[in-house]
């Protein structure tokens, strides 16, 4: 174990850690939630997040992000951040249409519709990662290639960004993983505001916790569940617009192993609780990145799951362990 | 006549909960429903709310059908209800709960909301004690205040109240249905689903019987009162 590697680079770890788990906290947004109002884990969710990621990469490309530098790069980025939200949001949304309302109506055990969402989630990969050959149908590949590309591999819009890294000290921090954890905190905190004070977060909140009596105050349960799809898409969207400026790289099937952190970080938290996701977030970010760091980088995915595991034996319900419906105000 | 019943069914499967039901309650009365457990008093309430599934049989409010509406939109049409069990949303504040109650009203900044919010408040003095408490802490009497209340804060002209008194200590009892009355007589058209027929009947203009999902007797709260048969049933008088 390399305790001396480790408390060297202690502040360097600990930013470049929060800035990988506040991306895992705004994905796990999107599971604890969907879970509030419908007890559902949506397995599909990591698919959000990798259409995202694409929707980033293509936006840049396509308005040459790759020539461009000053006023003109930051325009380029906020276009492809609401590209990656808004594609994220639809992709979220077609999800509840298409793999789970029909089953809810019908009053489909919880388990059906976990099998619905795992469907779901390989078919979304797949047709990402079957691209070219999708393309290739309509005779598109030739005009598209630098769009559709080799579908199976590593896409990358890699020195895009020339971001700039601030040394304070002998320590060096990239602008990028305080970006990223600044506005991850920042969504996290207005999310959180949104659904303890607004007339449609209370009514998310009122639904989690007792569906039948919602409706009797009028809340629509069908508008209720799109809305926080649509919430868990478009935060599932900034996660990937932040992912994207930190690693520059993504792949079909880059959601999921980044979904199952999420969905780790949002049961460490405490499965169905804001705050939660954001602390389990960070909690598993930060341990990931040490773990690496003192038994070597292919060691983080061990440490992220023990961590895990023995969070829960002492605290089953998670760090935080409320759910939606009763988080207090 | 604000609300009208007729020959309603509504299965659990395949049980029958109730079987051909018919009444109505005229606007400005308190109106009863009294019998046992399993009698189908609640899966009444909840059919008029629009939980449950009409089998056979109509529910006309104001004369119109609402079979077809889901029970969200019917709150709007002026249905409200207080539930079995109070249902509070007990991670709430006592406030937050009230705002629930007005989820459907756009009024909310208006002088009128500002008004309900202070006619609940002072129905209920208790909940203005508590105003920032989390519900689920309070008493069962509390929380029951807190669900009428609740269903008040939407403006109701048909308020459903099921077994308000159901646990309550007898003082608390007979303050609930003080307070039904002064609802009532503030112009909130009742209708009440009771177990505790004594103090139900003694409160209402009408009052109809049901036993294994039909209904029996048919009365005025007063003539069922002091009729032999229903004291024996209900009231465990001495016949």
């Amino acid at each position: 174990m390399n305790f001396e590697f480790l408390f060297s680079n202690l502040p360097q770890l600990t930013i470049g850690g929060l800035a990988f788990g506040a991306i895992y906290a705004l994905i796990a947004l999107g599971y604890t939630m969907v879970y509030g109002v419908l007890q559902l884990i949506n397995f599909a969710h990591s698919e959000v997040f990798m259409y995202g990621t694409f929707a980033m990469l293509w936006t840049v490309m396509a308005l040459g992000g790759a020539d461009a530098g000053g006023i003109k790069l930051v325009a380029i980025l906020i276009a492809a951040l609401f590209s990656a939200m808004a594609m994220s949001a639809i992709i979220a949304l077609l999800l509840e249409r298409v793999a789970y309302r029909p089953l809810i109506k019908k009053d489909a055990p919880r388990l059906i519709a976990l099998i619905s969402a795992i469907g779901a989630s390989f078919v979304l990969a797949e047709l990402m990662g079957l691209r070219d050959r999708i393309a290739g149908w309509f005779g598109l590949d030739d005009n598209l290639s630098e769009y559709v590309g080799k579908a199976r591999i590593n896409n990358s819009m890699a020195g895009v960004l020339d971001a700039p890294r601030w040394k304070i000290g002998n320590v060096t921090i990239s602008s990028i993983d305080v970006l990223v954890i600044v506005a991850a905190v920042g969504m996290m905190i207005l999310l959180d505001q949104f659904v303890r004070r607004s007339r449609l977060g209370k009514g998310i909140r009122a639904t989690s916790q007792d569906p039948e009596t919602a409706a009797l105050m009028g809340v629509n349960p069908t508008r209720t569940i799109q809305l926080t799809f649509l919430i868990g898409g478009l935060m599932a969207g900034i996660a990937a617009f932040l992912y994207m400026l930190k690693i520059e790289t993504t792949k079909f099937d880059v959601g999921f192993l980044l979904g199952v952190k999420a969905f780790t970080a949002a049961v460490l938290g405490g499965i169905g609780n804001l705050r939660g996701a954001l602390l389990g977030g960070l909690v598993l970010g930060v341990a990931e990145t040490w773990g690496s760091a003192l038994f070597g980088t292919e060691w983080r995915h061990v440490v992220a799951f023990v961590l895990l595991v023995v969070i829960l034996l002492f605290r089953p319900t998670g760090l935080l362990g409320e759910s939606l419906g009763k988080a207090r105000a | 006549m604000l609300l009208e019943v007729e020959g309603l069914c509504v299965n659990y499967g395949h049980i029958e909960a109730i079987r051909d039901i018919s009444f109505s309650v005229p606007e400005g009365t308190v109106t009863t429903l009294i019998g046992a457990n399993g009698a189908g008093k609640t899966t009444t309430l909840k059919t008029i709310s629009g939980l449950r599934k009409v089998r056979a049989g109509s529910v006309r409010f104001e004369g119109r059908d609402i079979n077809d509406i889901p029970p969200y939109d019917r709150v709007k049409l002026g249905i409200g209800q207080s539930p079995e069990g109070r249902r509070c949303f007990v991670g709430m504040t006592v406030r937050e709960n009230l705002e629930m109650g007005a989820f459907t009203r756009n009024d909310r900044k208006s002088a009128a909301y500002r008004e309900d919010m202070e006619r609940v408040l002072t129905l209920f003095p208790r909940l203005e004690e508590r105003i920032d408490q989390i519900s689920g802490t309070m008493s069962g009497g509390e929380q029951q205040m807190l669900a009428i209340g609740r269903a008040l804060m939407a403006r109701p002209r048909l308020l459903l109240l099921d077994e308000p008194s159901m646990g309550l200590a007898p003082k608390l009892i007979q303050q609930i249905f003080t307070i039904i009355t002064e609802i009532n007589q503030q112009g909130t058209t009742v209708l009440l689903v009771e177990q505790n027929a004594a103090q139900a009947l003694k409160r209402s203009h009408d009052a109809h019987i049901l036993e294994t999902g039909e209904i029996i007797r048919s009365g005025t709260g007063a003539d069922l009162a002091v009729d032999p048969a229903v004291k024996a049933a209900y009231l465990g008088g001495d016949v």
